[in-house]
This record gives C-alpha cells, structure tokens and sequence, in this order.
C-alpha cells in the first residue's frame, strides 16, 4: 500500500535579482546603528592601526570613535568654523584636517591641543591628507591651489596651482612619498609628482569631481563627480577604463573593500553601491538620507556613512557567533534530551525487534484532500497565515483542486464572508505572474457559480469591481508590453541573427498568452 | 522469404497477467494466474515466478482448480482445449478437445467431471452472445481426449466471467447480464430470473458487473455500475425474492468474493480500496486504501489467511486476512498506450517505458521481471474514472545512463496544456534517479522528441516543441556567478523559418545535430551552434531522422510520410540513395551499422534491414504482424552470438523488440537461440519438502543429485543425515537474506551440520564426501546410459501415475501412499523435456 503523496508546492524564484557569493558576502551586515552628529558628516578615516578607530569631521569637530562603541572616545574641538577632510596619518598616531577659514590644524591622537597649524591658505580648505613619508601634509583648497607642508617645521614647501576652479578630491599614493592625485570642480583629475612640482597627468573627468581613489596597487585610478563612476587606467597613462552610471544623484564618495577590493560608492540620492570585479553592480545599502562620505574598516568590519541630516550610520558585519548566540537565546522551548528520547537505544544483540510503523506527518490541508474534503483544504489554504505569508502553498492547493477536477465542488456554497476571502486573495495575487494561470480559472469560476447571486452582496460587488480594474489594467499594461515587443522585434530584425536568438532565450514567459487569458476574464467580469 | 525459418517471431513475455482472477493453491503457497498462452506459477511467500505451464496455443482464458484433487488445475483457452495439469511439477496430464473457442471456465465441487465453459454463441449473429454449456470430460487413460459432451445451461449471458457464479454446495448457478440476474437450480432445471429497472428515479445504473455467492447461505451479492451492492435473499420462491442495498463505491463495482467461511465479502472497484464487508452486520466494513491501478479480480484462498487482488496495472496483490499486503507480483505494466518510447537502460540494461499512471516502469527482460517503478509525477493519483491527470509522455537516457528526462503531461483533451520537463540523475548511493531540476515552462507548446547528446564528456539535451522551436539545455556554468551549477538551464534557442520541427537527432560522435523542420533537415554545430547545413527533398514530412553508426557514421537517413527513405551522405551534402517505402518506424542498432525499418503495407507491416552504405537490404521479413509498429528497441545482448548465417546476422549483438498497437512485446529470435532456450527450460522439480525461495533455487540442482544418488541405493542406514534434514539448512533457507547473520557466523554451524555426529562411524568426513561425489557422478553416467533403455519402463510409470492422479480415491492404504511419494519424489524433468521437444 503505497502512502499518500502529499501536495507539492512549487516554489518558482521571483524574477530579477540573482543570489551570488558577492550579494550575500554584503547581505551579511546587522542593522545599521545611528550616531548623530552635529552637522552633516563631510570625511571619515578609519585609522589604519589595531583598534581600528575613526576619525569623523563634521561641522566644528572631529569626532574619534571606537570600533565597537557609539560614543566618542576622543574629540577635536577646537575649530572656530567648519572642519573638513580629517585624516590618519600613516602610524595612526596623528591626524590632520582643514577647515573653513583656511587653516590646517595637525593633531596628536593623544592631545587635544593642535600641535602644528599651517597658515597659508586664502580660502576654505576642504581636503588635507599625509603623504606616505609621513612628513609631509598636503592641502587641497578653494583658493585653487594645493600645497604641501613640512610637519616638523610647519614650513609650506610648495604651492602648485594649476587647477582652475575649487579642489575637492584628494589621494595620496601610498607606494611613492612624491606623488598625489587631485580631483577639482574645473573637471579635472591631475596626478602631481613633488619632484618636478608639477602635474604629470591630467584626466578630463567631464563633471565637477567630488572624490578620487587609488586602488592599492596604484594602477587604477577611480573618480567621481556627476553620476559618473569613471575608473582610469594609469599605467597606460590615464586611459579611461570603465565609465558607470548607477546613481541618478551626485556620486559623492568612493571607497574600496579591503578583502578583494570591492569598489563601493556613495552619493546624494542615499544609496551605495557596491560593485564586483568587473564592475557590474552586487548589492545596495539604502540609508535615510544623501550620503556626503564614506569609509570600509580594514577587514570589511564596519561599514560607516555619513550624511547631510548629520547622521553617522554604522553597519557591523554579522558573525555566526553572533547568529549562535542568538538562536541559543530564542529555543526556550523543551530540550533537545526530550526529542531523542529513547530514539537513539541501539538495540542489543539478542533483542527482537519489533518496528513501530513511521507516521506519516501530513500538513492540515493534505489531510483534508486525503479524505476528499476538498471545500475544507481550500479553507485551510486560505487561512490567514498560509495567505498573507505563503501564498504559494495556497495557489498550490487550488491546483491540486483544479488537477482533481473538484475546484467548482470546493469554491461552490459558500457564504459573503469566505467568498470575500477568496476574492480578497484573488485582487491580490491575480497578476503575479507566478499564480495568475490558476487564479483566473478560479476567477473563472467563481463568476460562473455566483453569477446569480451577486448582486446581494454589495460587499461582494465592490471587490469584483475592484478586481475588473485590476485586470483592465494589468491588461493594458500586457498590451503596452506587447507594443514594446513589436517595437524590439522590429529593432532586432536589423541585427545579426544570432543576436535575436539571444534575446529570445532571456524572454520570460509568452506574455501574448498571458495577456489573452487576462484580457478574457476581464471582459467576463465586464459582463457582469 | 526462405529465411524465414531461421528468424522467427516470437511472442516476448510481460503479457498480461490480470486478465482473469488469480487462483492460491489450497496450501497458500503457490499463486496461479492466466498469462497469454501460458498459466504461470508464483509463489505467494517470495513473489518469485516459478514456472510457467506452457501448452495453449492461443490466449489461456480461465483456470480453475480441479475440486476432485487440489494440485491439479484446469485451465481453458481460446485454441478450444482445456488442459489439466500438476501446477507444482508443470507436468501436462490431460488435454480435452472441445473445438470451440472458450472463454471462462467454471468447476463445482459437487459436479465432478464436468467443467463449465464460456462459449461464442453461433457466430451468424454478429452480436456478442455467449453460451454457458457444461461439458462432461471423459474419464479415458488418453494423453488427448475428445470431449463432446456439450449440454447448454444457458444462452444469452454475460460476456464478462466475472458474472457467473456457483451457489451454495453447487446447488444453483447465478448469472447476471445487463439488468437481468438468472439463478439456474440443477435440481428443478429450472431457471429463475429477476430484473432490475433501466434506471433509478435518482438516475443511477443499474445494470449487473459481477456476482458472488454465498458459500453457505442463501444468498447472492451483486456488484452494479453506479457502485452499489445489492444482496439476494429467499430467491428460491421466484415471488417473495429481496434484497438489501449497500453503497460504498463511487464508480462501478468490478468484483466481489466472498471469504471461503462467508463472513466477509470483499469489493473492489475502480477506486483501488479494498472493501470488506462484514457478512449480517449491515454496514461494517474495513478499507485497504491506494493498492495500485483499479482493482479488476478479488480472489481468496480456500482456507480464507490469503487474498489476491489483480490490478489493472497488470499487478496481483497478495494481502492476508489482516488486511496487511504481504506480496506484490507485477507484471510489465502497458495500459492503455505506451507514450513513452521503448528505451534501454544502459546501467541495468532494463527495459524501460511509461508504466502505472505517472511512472516509468524498470523491465528487467532477461528475467521477464518487473525491476522497479520511478515516480515521475510525485503526485497522489485520484482513481476517478474520466480524470485528466499528468502521465509521462516522453523520456531519454543519456548514452552513460547518468542522466533521465522525462516529459509529463496533462490536459492533451482540454484547451489548457500542463507540461513538465524534469531531469533525473542517477544516484550512485540510492541506486535510483533523484529529481534534479524541474523545467515548468520549457516551451510554449507541446515538446514534440528529445534526445541527450552521445559524447562522453559533456551532456546536452536537445528538445523540440510544437511551438516552432528547439531548445538546447545544458548543465553548465552560470555566466553571472562564474560558479558550477548542478542544475539545467537552457544554452541556446533555435528556429528555422518558425517551421514546426518534426524530429531530432544527435550524430554518434555528437558532432552534429540534425533537427528536421517539415519537409527540410537542418545540421546544426551543437559547438557554435551554426547552422550548418540544409537538406531538403520533398515532398512529405520528415517523420524519423537517424545517423549511422560506426563505419557508416557519414550517413543520414530520413523518413518522410510520403512513403520515401532517403539516405544523405554528409561528406558531399548530397542525396546517396532513397527508395519508396512507406516506414513506420526507423531503428539503429547502437552496437552496429544496421538500421531497421518497419514498413506498413497493405494492412501488414515487413521490417527491413539494411546497412545505410548501401541501398540492398541484409534482411527482410514480410508480414511480421498485421498491425502498423511505432515502437521499437534494439537490445543488447549479454553475450555476442556467432551465428554465420546472413539472415541472422544481424542479431548477434542485439536483439530487436517491438510493440505492435494490441501492445503485444513481440521479438525476433534464430534457431540456436531457442536450441539454447530450450535446454536451460528443463526446469528444476520443486521438492514439497522445502518453501522456494531464490536461494533454494541455487541450491536446488545441488540437492537434486544428491536424492538421486539416495533413492535408487537403500543404503540410507549407514549413511550420515543428510544436510537438508538439519535444523541449520533449513533455518538458513527459510530466513530472508536480509536477516541472516553474516557467512563467517553460518558457514561455521553449516560445515558443523555437515559432519557426522561423533554417534556415526568414525570416518573422515572429507573423504566420505569425496566418495560421496565420485558414486554420484558414476550413477549420473549409468542414468545417462540406460536411459534408453529406461525409456519404456518409465512410460508405464506415467501410466500409473495419471492413474493415481486421475481416479481419486480418498483413502489409500499405507503402501499405497509409499508408492506415491516414491513414485512423486523420481526425477521426471527428462520427460518435459521430451514434451515440449515433440510439437
């Protein structure tokens, strides 16, 4: 006697999104903690020693935070206006930053008291960063010009001014003490060498360039300032690699991952992006408002934003001990003792067994097809839970009903409450691709059973016109669909064929005869 | 047409098995059931086929166990004999000539030597009328008798056997046709009838399926076609006749029996639950729910532990009185229609084709033994008659054997189509096919053939579909990820001219693809996916495409439905020969060159075979079968034959089966293959002593010589015990293999119940069994010697033993009784042998 097969519940993946190693290597962060800050967050740094501490400017101090705590363990205050662009030194022992009036201000981690001030600059400076000899501080100001200092005699060693509007953007190359690259608003992106005192390379980057980056080994150099992402290549002399347009806001602020180096990118219309080797995007952080910067702690820990709203928003990766601890935490239930009881007793030598036929555990509503209940199995499909949560099963459970040819038994005789139910669900779920084959035979359907009967119901009546609108215009969008169709097909026709072949192949579903069926049953209803 | 004696064709096993009610053996050890010509023998306990009684020359339609001696059968078939035989040895005792085909054969305790027989009535009507007439068989010492003793019981009855039934003690007969019940009573000769209203007022039919009676009461159940059952009391007085009504089935009632002690009636209908019916207690009753396809024949054994239900799947079900299935006997299951191609199996070198709704069936054909079923569907199957459910349409192995698709189906009636491709791969650890990935929207249409790629290394599956297009589907690489995946996505999409594809096909070494589309072939690059080539030669529909193989793998031959073979060289993409045949069916021989072609003309079909390099045929056999053949398999042998001879060639790698539309498995043999057949059909002799299980089977031979040597010496005092009186063997062949403790524990208690207890001589025990040997084969040499001599002597046994077996005579004396077991215990396996070598 074979045993009763139960339903199978086809679970048919959403279309769009695809699951790689990438998306659930950044899906992989808890919920961001938000940290508020005075005014809107203009730099973060993360400090390249141990603890990993970070550095975040925003309006009149630089705040340092721990990796792990959200108050400040250190604070820089002593600005009389606006701070910008507060970076590590090499060591992590000092830190610079610029400021609206013009001044650099070098720090002590330790101290509170600036230790050097570099006065020079006419106008506010918005980036400032060590060069990788650690002597030397380089500026990027607003008055147009970009100059290097001497920290131990705070002594201003050159001045290069051959930028043409605001500097914004500024890296340092950490293989070579000499060279820098610039980023300014005139739209262009300079590589400077401090031995020749000039640019030796120029990009045109063609939007006012709010960020520039190194990659580690300093052959790609990656910009941003407009929508555009464009990566660069230097060691064919700032060739243009890859130009992206994933924004639709401001590209403000690039960083890089440090395991495999993901570029990731932040602008103003509040998302980041995260980007895989070959520069395709993998995932999305959103955040509550537009992002102005951005950094990765080394080892990919935590992934800290900041905004305009003056929101630090700080994301910490998962690790399954934590994931241990808290499912540890949730099983209050009985033991595990409880469920092997006695199921683990080997038996011995000289024992007669004798075997306890396995129950078979059916689901509420397998039960009730197993008994040929079919009105009540589409009652338990149709339960709240199942519903809301997994349609699936139920969709399953009106084609098992269909497959059984008992649907009309099981949607006949019921009242304005359960009817309202089923309707609901249809209104729902009728134009999900996945389900609208069997709903709208069970649209069908009721139509046929009820058709006498409906106008009693004035509940009953609202959801079938509710339900007509929604198929007139799924229609309509099926036909604009269609048009679209014509339109490539036309388009595809005039290329090779083997292109159209491809493209065929990526087309879902015969969306002609989907929209028949839909424009069928609307009409139905229309009769009505 | 001379060849024709030296390749037959043979009719293959796998025949139905459900066509009548099953019958167990008064011991409930042995299950009989009509198997085509032949009644074939099972064992209840193993499942195992024992033998098979072999004779009828035309389809065997009823058995019955001979009242007078209940290890004899009688059995009845449409050649008009009915045959009586020993069903424990297969022996043949008696063979009664009634020269008119029979259809079902009744037998009555109380009416000895006279059997009741289903006969056509006079065929000038060409209605279908049937005759009950009873038939007094001779008592004569003849092999071959002529029975003529016909008296009509009754006209006009019910086609189906499952209608008539004897009465209490044989007192009356009952039989049901259309809305009419009978009850004939022998001692009034006199017939009573009682009929039924056309309809009820509630619209039900009433009309008669079946009949049971009562075994000690008064009392008739009838089966009726809306489901119900209707009990028949106090018809002996034609006026005050009742009955009682019970309702449990929802589509008609295909059988009824009652347990032989009358307390339970069973039922069983299309719903596949057994029903048990407590006799008087109204409406008690107990279920065995989903046993298989629809149940057709419930049968019980005499003392009431055993019954048997035979199933439309071609399946009997052995179930004890507890309502628990002990056993299941299942034959090649064929349906209604075989949807699927015949296919082989390349790792078990199964026969493998669309079996129980929604499954493959796995057929083992060497052994003539169902292997096992693959669930395909993996859904609960509703038994409702008129249903639309999902069946499997189409299936393909990859050339390793790795890899299954199949292809289900429903609602090829309605307007809506469901269709499902699924991928199974084989699993080492499970031994089966585990479901790998399930396509729901492969094509917008109907897929129309499939086939795997043959190369070794990489495996692609190439589908068309009615929608005008062919798909490739691979299990590669995924382009985003970069990642292996283990399931199937589609590669590549293709088209010509949006032309309805017709047929597919891999070359053999899968360097090409041929997809035809109507009227034109189109070679395809599976590499590039390039079109390649076209090949056009109208007019007509390309209906087969297949490469040769081997030495002729440059040839393309196609087959279109205006009766035209074509073979294309595919060097010079030129036509090499085509000749007018109108073809049904194109097979190649995987293991060599040859190609078969069925051919259907005027209303019989020839097969050709031939070589595609050159256009004469090598074989050509006319009027295989007068039915058109669309499935066909070549099968390879275990072994290569050697045969020289030209015909017969072309079998020596592989066999050929085929289907033809009565679903008849039909096959091809040469004369030393059934030279070979017949010597390994000298069947072992079942000895009473021992249940049969496979492993007695092994030892049987063994054993055998053994007795051989004991009864002609009477030396049994001084002899140690022989090993199959101990305690050891027989534990250790009546326990399943799968409970035995392991050999190192057996073998020693085996060797210890092998030597003589320290009781006996003090001999070695080696050198006993080494004389032991030596005597045996000595005494084999002298049978073989004398048995000419022999022959004569023995003949008269044969006499004696019908004649003991035929007059029953309930008592016999002690010495008596010895003679027989003596007389049983001789080897008569020379003597089957003799038979069936004498037609």
């Amino acid at each position: 006697m074979a045993s009763f097969k139960p339903t199978k519940v086809q679970f048919l993946p959403k279309l769009g999104e695809k699951v790689t190693e990438d998306t659930l290597y950044w899906k992989n962060y808890k919920s961001p903690v938000q940290i508020k800050e005075f005014g809107a967050v203009t730099k973060i740094d993360f400090s390249p020693l141990a603890p990993h501490n970070y550095a975040v400017t925003a309006s009149t101090r630089i705040h340092v935070y721990g990796l792990h705590s959200q108050e400040p363990i250190r604070s820089f205050t002593r600005f009389r206006d606006t701070a910008y662009g507060g970076s590590f030194r090499g060591d992590g022992k000092l830190l610079v930053a610029g400021s609206e009036e013009g001044l650099i201000r070098l720090f002590d981690i330790c101290g509170r008291v600036a230790l050097r001030q570099f006065t020079g600059h006419s106008k506010a400076v918005h980036v400032t960063s060590f060069l990788s000899d650690g002597f030397r501080v380089v500026s990027g100001s607003d008055d147009l010009t970009c100059r290097v200092w001497d920290v131990p005699s705070a002594v201003e060693l050159s001045s290069i001014t051959e930028h043409t509007d605001y500097i914004r953007a500024l890296a340092p190359s950490k293989l070579n003490p000499d060279l820098f690259v610039t980023g300014s608003y005139d739209h262009t992106v300079k590589v400077f060498d401090m031995r020749s005192g000039s640019s030796v390379m120029t990009m045109q980057h063609g939007h006012p360039v709010e960020c520039v980056l190194l990659y580690p080994s300093e052959a790609l150099l990656v910009s941003t300032g407009g929508r555009y992402v464009k990566i660069w290549d230097l060691l064919k002399g700032g060739q243009e690699l890859v130009s992206l347009k994933n924004h639709h806001k401001t590209v403000t602020c690039a960083c890089l991952s440090s395991v495999g180096n993901k570029l990731l990118t932040g602008s103003l219309d509040r998302h980041v992006k995260v980007y895989n080797s070959s520069y395709k995007v993998v995932h999305n952080f959103d955040c509550d408002a537009s992002i102005l910067s951005m950094a990765v702690a080394p080892d990919d820990e935590v992934v800290a934003v900041g905004m305009t709203n003056g929101v630090l928003s700080v994301r910490h990766r998962k690790h399954k001990k934590d994931k241990e601890t808290l499912t540890s935490r949730r099983r209050r239930g009985p033991s595990y003792r409880v469920f092997v009881k006695g199921k683990n007793f080997v038996p011995r030598q000289d024992d007669f067994l004798v075997s306890k036929p396995v129950k078979q555990y059916l689901r509420k509503y397998d039960k009730q097809l197993k008994s040929f209940e079919v009105s009540k199995a589409l009652d338990t499909a149709l339960q709240m839970w199942t519903r809301t949560s997994k349609p699936e099963v139920t969709v399953a459970v009106i084609i098992e009903l269909n497959r059984r040819g008992t649907l009309k038994n099981a949607l006949a005789g019921r009242n304005e409450e359960s009817l309202t139910k089923i309707l609901n669900f249809l209104l729902k779920h009728i134009f999900d691709p996945r389900f609208s084959r069997p709903l709208l035979t069970v649209g069908d359907i009721v139509l046929d059973l009820y058709r006498q009967v409906l106008h009693q119901s004035p509940v009953v009546e609202r959801q079938l016109q509710r339900l007509m609108e929604v198929l007139g215009r799924e229609a309509e969008l099926q036909q604009e669909l269609l048009q679209v169709l014509g339109i490539l097909d036309t388009l595809f026709a005039s290329l090779t064929p083997r292109k159209e072949v491809l493209w065929e192949e990526h087309c879902p579903m015969s969306l002609n005869n989907h929209c028949v069926s839909v424009s069928s049953v609307s009409a139905d209803v229309c009769r009505i | 047409m001379v060849e024709e004696s030296d390749v037959r064709v043979v009719r293959f096993g796998g025949s139905k098995i459900n066509l009548r009610p099953p019958i167990i053996s008064t011991d409930s050890r042995f299950v009989l059931c009509t198997s085509g010509d032949s009644v074939k023998v099972y064992s209840t306990r193993t499942e195992e086929w024992l033998h098979s009684l072999q004779g009828h020359t035309n389809q065997v339609t009823g058995i019955a166990l001979n009242p007078a001696n209940h290890l004899q059968v009688y059995s009845c078939s449409a050649d008009g004999t009915v045959k009586l035989w020993d069903f424990i040895d297969g022996i043949l005792i008696k063979t009664f000539i009634i020269g008119y085909p029979l259809f079902a054969i009744y037998v009555s305790e109380k009416h000895e030597g006279i059997v009741f027989l289903h006969i056509a009535m006079d065929t000038d009507s060409k209605k279908e009328g049937f005759q009950l007439v009873a038939v007094h068989l001779p008592k004569s010492a003849e092999q071959e008798v002529e029975a003529k003793e016909l008296s009509a019981v009754s006209s006009h009855i019910s086609p189906n056997p499952s209608c008539t039934a004897f009465g209490r003690e044989g007192q009356y007969i009952a039989f049901a046709r259309n809305l009419q019940l009978n009850v004939y009573f022998f001692r009034k000769q006199k017939t009573y009838s009682f009929s039924l209203k056309a309809t009820d007022k509630k619209g039900a039919k009433n009309a008669f399926t079946c009949i049971a009676c009562h075994p000690t009461d008064d009392c008739i159940a009838t089966g009726h076609e809306d489901g119900k059952i209707r009990l028949w009391r106090n018809f002996i007085h034609k006026k005050e006749y009742t009955y009682s009504t019970q309702h449990w089935h929802h589509n008609a009632v295909n059988t009824l029996c009652f347990t032989p002690e009358g307390t339970n009636l069973l039922s069983g209908g299309i719903e596949s639950v057994l029903v048990q019916w407590q006799y008087g207690t109204g409406n008690r009753k107990e279920f065995l729910p989903r046993l298989g396809g629809s149940i057709l024949h419930v049968s019980a054994s005499s003392d009431g532990q055993l019954f048997c239900t035979s199933h439309s799947d071609n399946k009997i079900t052995v179930i004890e009185s507890s309502f628990k299935v002990c056993g299941v006997i299942q034959g090649l299951v064929k349906g209604d229609a075989v949807l699927t191609d015949l296919m082989i199996d390349p790792r078990s070198k199964a026969l493998v084709l669309n079996g129980k709704p929604g499954h493959l069936q796995f057929y083992s054909l060497l052994r003539d033994k169902h292997l096992y079923n693959l669930d395909i569907v993996q859904q609960e199957y509703i038994y409702e008659a008129g249903l639309d459910q999902f069946e499997v349409v189409k299936a393909a192995f990859d050339i390793k054997g790795y890899w299954l698709a199949t292809v289900e189906e429903r609602g090829q009636k309605s307007a809506d189509l469901e269709f499902f491709l699924k991928l199974w791969s084989y699993d080492e650890r499970t031994q089966s096919f585990v479901l790998n990935t399930t396509i729901t929207a492969a094509h917008t249409d109907r897929i129309i053939s499939m086939c795997f790629s043959s190369s070794e290394e990489t495996t692609m599956l190439v589908t068309i579909a009615e929608d005008g297009q062919f798909k490739a589907w691979c299990q590669g690489v995924d382009a985003d990820t970069k990642q292996d995946q283990n399931f199937w996505s589609c590669d590549f999409v293709g088209s010509y001219h949006n032309l309805k594809p017709t047929n597919c096909s891999f070359s053999a070494d899968s360097s090409l693809l041929a997809v035809s589309f109507q009227e034109v072939i189109t070679i395809w690059s599976p590499d590039t996916w390039e079109l390649l080539t076209t090949l056009c030669q109208p007019p007509g529909v390309i209906r087969d495409l297949c490469f040769g193989r081997l030495s002729c793998s440059k040839y393309l031959i196609s087959t279109t439905t205006r009766n035209l073979l074509c073979c294309w060289n595919l060097l010079t993409c030129a036509l090499e020969w085509s000749t007018s045949v109108e073809v049904s069916k194109l097979q190649s021989d995987p293991l060599s060159e040859n190609v078969a072609a069925f051919s259907y003309q005027s209303k019989h079909t020839d097969l050709f075979v031939f070589k595609p390099n050159e256009p004469r045929p090598l074989f050509t056999h006319k009027n295989v079968c007068s039915e058109k053949i669309h499935r066909a398999v070549f099968v390879p042998r275990e072994e290569p034959l050697n045969n020289c001879d030209e015909s017969s060639q072309w079998l020596n790698r592989s066999q050929l089966y085929f289907l033809t539309q009565n679903m008849d498995l039909l096959t091809f043999s040469t004369a030393t293959e059934e030279d070979r057949m017949l010597s390994s059909s000298t069947r072992l002799v079942i000895d009473d002593s021992v249940a049969v299980t496979p492993f007695y089977l092994l030892l049987g031979k063994h054993r055998q010589q053994q007795q051989k040597l004991n009864t002609p010496s009477h030396q049994a005092a001084d002899r140690p015990q022989q090993p199959q009186g101990s305690v050891t063997i027989t534990e250790l062949l009546h326990t399943p293999a799968h409970v035995l403790p392991p050999a190192s524990v057996l073998c020693s208690m085996f060797v210890s119940s092998l030597l003589i207890s320290n009781t006996g001589v003090l001999q070695d025990p080696l050198r006993k069994e080494m004389e032991s040997s030596e005597q045996e084969m000595n005494s084999e040499k002298e049978e073989e010697d004398s048995e000419g001599e022999m022959e004569a002597c023995d003949s008269q046994q044969e006499l004696r033993v019908q004649g003991s077996v035929d007059e029953v005579t309930p008592k016999l004396s002690k010495a008596q009784e010895r003679e027989l077991k003596r007389v049983r215990k001789t080897d008569f396996s020379w003597m089957a042998g003799l038979i069936a070598s004498k037609p």
